[in-house]
């Protein structure tokens, strides 16, 4: 199992399309990814389940992705965040 | 769940005989405070200086009976107890029931000390009935499961399964076909009354939408109307879709209970595998009328088999009957 923590950091959180760019990603790989916020925990291939989060601007997440290509799905995850959703 | 502040409980959003009709007369900075408890008190041995045992952290409900007490407080011109109990911090709120105000005295202390005063129309009982029902609702355990939530002839389906393997096209063929959508991907579970999962949508400021591969995101409430949503349904029957493995040997009686736990409580549980071809939304409809049945006491696969060992029965005994010979026949009498 990997865990990482990630900062949103575009200004508009994550709304449909973040959220979109998120689940294309997390369905590249075989993993179980999960997001998980203070109080629940959410698959990453499901995009209303990531918009039900509603991550604003400098929260943060938990990433947890648990199978046999979890270090590189984190990895992608995270550069998305990192990246600003290629937004800004 | 968060932090549930007295902010959240004044706007909390119930209807009818839910509803707790509270307005806010004082200490506003106050509202950010936090309720940790799902209880209430009647502070009327507090006011008479007996604080032992005392629940501070409850939600401090004062009626007529404790308004009388401030008022000869007040004329007594006693105020020790009120500012004991005002100054606490950890008292989250003060209520007053029947559409009491409080004395001069005691808003002024609580404006002091920041302590939200309350106000409902309500009578007290009827009062502490609604407010313990919402407290035990909100306070009750709950978790978030990946899945689409359907109200199908009356019976709550959740619907499990793996992303991609056709939750939300199953629900969505089932609203098309007149039944309801709770949720959809994120469904908020909730254990109330100890033995009751609710299910409602993860976020009700997002309502109704769906996501549905090649469509994008969908509003069920403007597509098919109001008569397709509900805000929250009981969990009735947990179907999981998987693809079909043919390795995999799946129930073909049914006659077993299977059942599977959520938050502690026993649900019908049905795993169907999906394969092309296969017409999900009747297998659910078909489950659903099942389950009904079910709760009548009508088991179709028990009462089946019920039927089967009755022939083999009665066709065992007509066999015998056959074979051997008859004590009563002509024979038997011609020979004695």
């Amino acid at each position: 199992m990997t865990e990482r923590d990630v900062v949103i950091k575009n200004r508009a959180g994550i709304h449909a399309r973040p959220a979109a760019l998120i689940v294309q990603t997390a369905s590249k790989y075989k993993s179980k990814i999960a997001f998980r916020n203070e109080h629940e925990e959410i698959n990453a291939k499901s995009i209303m389940g990531i918009i039900t989060l509603g991550a604003s601007y400098n929260s943060s997440l938990t990433i947890r992705a648990e199978g046999e290509d979890e270090a590189e799905a984190v990895d992608a995850l995270s550069k998305l965040f990192e990246d600003r959703f290629e937004e800004e | 769940m968060g932090r549930f502040t007295v902010l959240d409980l004044l706007n909390l959003d119930l209807k009818e005989h839910n509803a707790l009709n509270l307005r806010c007369l004082g200490g506003r900075p106050g509202l950010s405070r936090e309720i940790r408890v799902p209880d209430l008190n009647r502070p009327g041995l507090a006011l008479s200086g007996f604080f032992e045992n005392f629940g501070p952290e409850r939600i401090q409900i004062f009626g007529r009976g404790e308004t009388a007490y401030l008022q000869k407080l007040e004329q007594e011109g006693e105020s020790e107890t009120i500012q004991r109990l005002l100054s606490r911090d950890d008292v989250p709120c003060v209520l007053f029931t029947h559409g009491l105000e409080p004395t001069k005295d005691f808003y002024a202390l609580a404006e002091q000390y920041n302590c939200p005063v309350l106000q409902t129309d309500l009578p007290s009982s009827e009062f502490q009935s609604r407010l313990i029902r919402a407290l035990s609702n909100i306070f009750a355990a709950q978790e978030t499961r990946h899945g689409v939530l359907v109200e199908v002839f009356g019976i709550g389906v959740l619907i499990l399964g793996d992303s991609g393997v056709g939750k939300s096209e199953a629900a969505l063929e089932l609203v098309e076909r007149g039944h309801r959508l709770v949720a959809d991907d994120a469904v908020e579970i909730r254990c109330v009354a100890g033995n009751i999962l609710l299910g409602y949508g993860a976020n009700p400021t997002l309502g109704h939408h769906m996501e549905i591969r090649g469509l994008g995101i969908i509003n069920i409430t403007h597509l098919f109307g109001v008569g397709a949503i509900r805000d929250k349904k009981q969990i009735q029957l947990i179907v999981e879709l998987e693809d079909w493995d043919s390795d995999k040997s799946y129930d073909r009686i049914g006659a077993e209970e299977r059942t599977r736990e959520i938050l502690g409580v026993k649900v019908a549980y049905l795993q169907v595998p999906v394969k092309p071809g296969r017409n999900i939304p009747v297998i659910i409809e078909t489950a659903a009328m099942n389950e009904r049945l079910k709760k009548m006491g009508y088991y179709s696969a028990r009462e089946f088999n019920q039927s089967v060992l009755k022939w083999l029965e009665t066709e065992n005994a007509r066999s015998r009957h056959f074979q051997e010979r008859d004590p009563m026949s002509l024979d038997d009498l011609s020979t004695g």
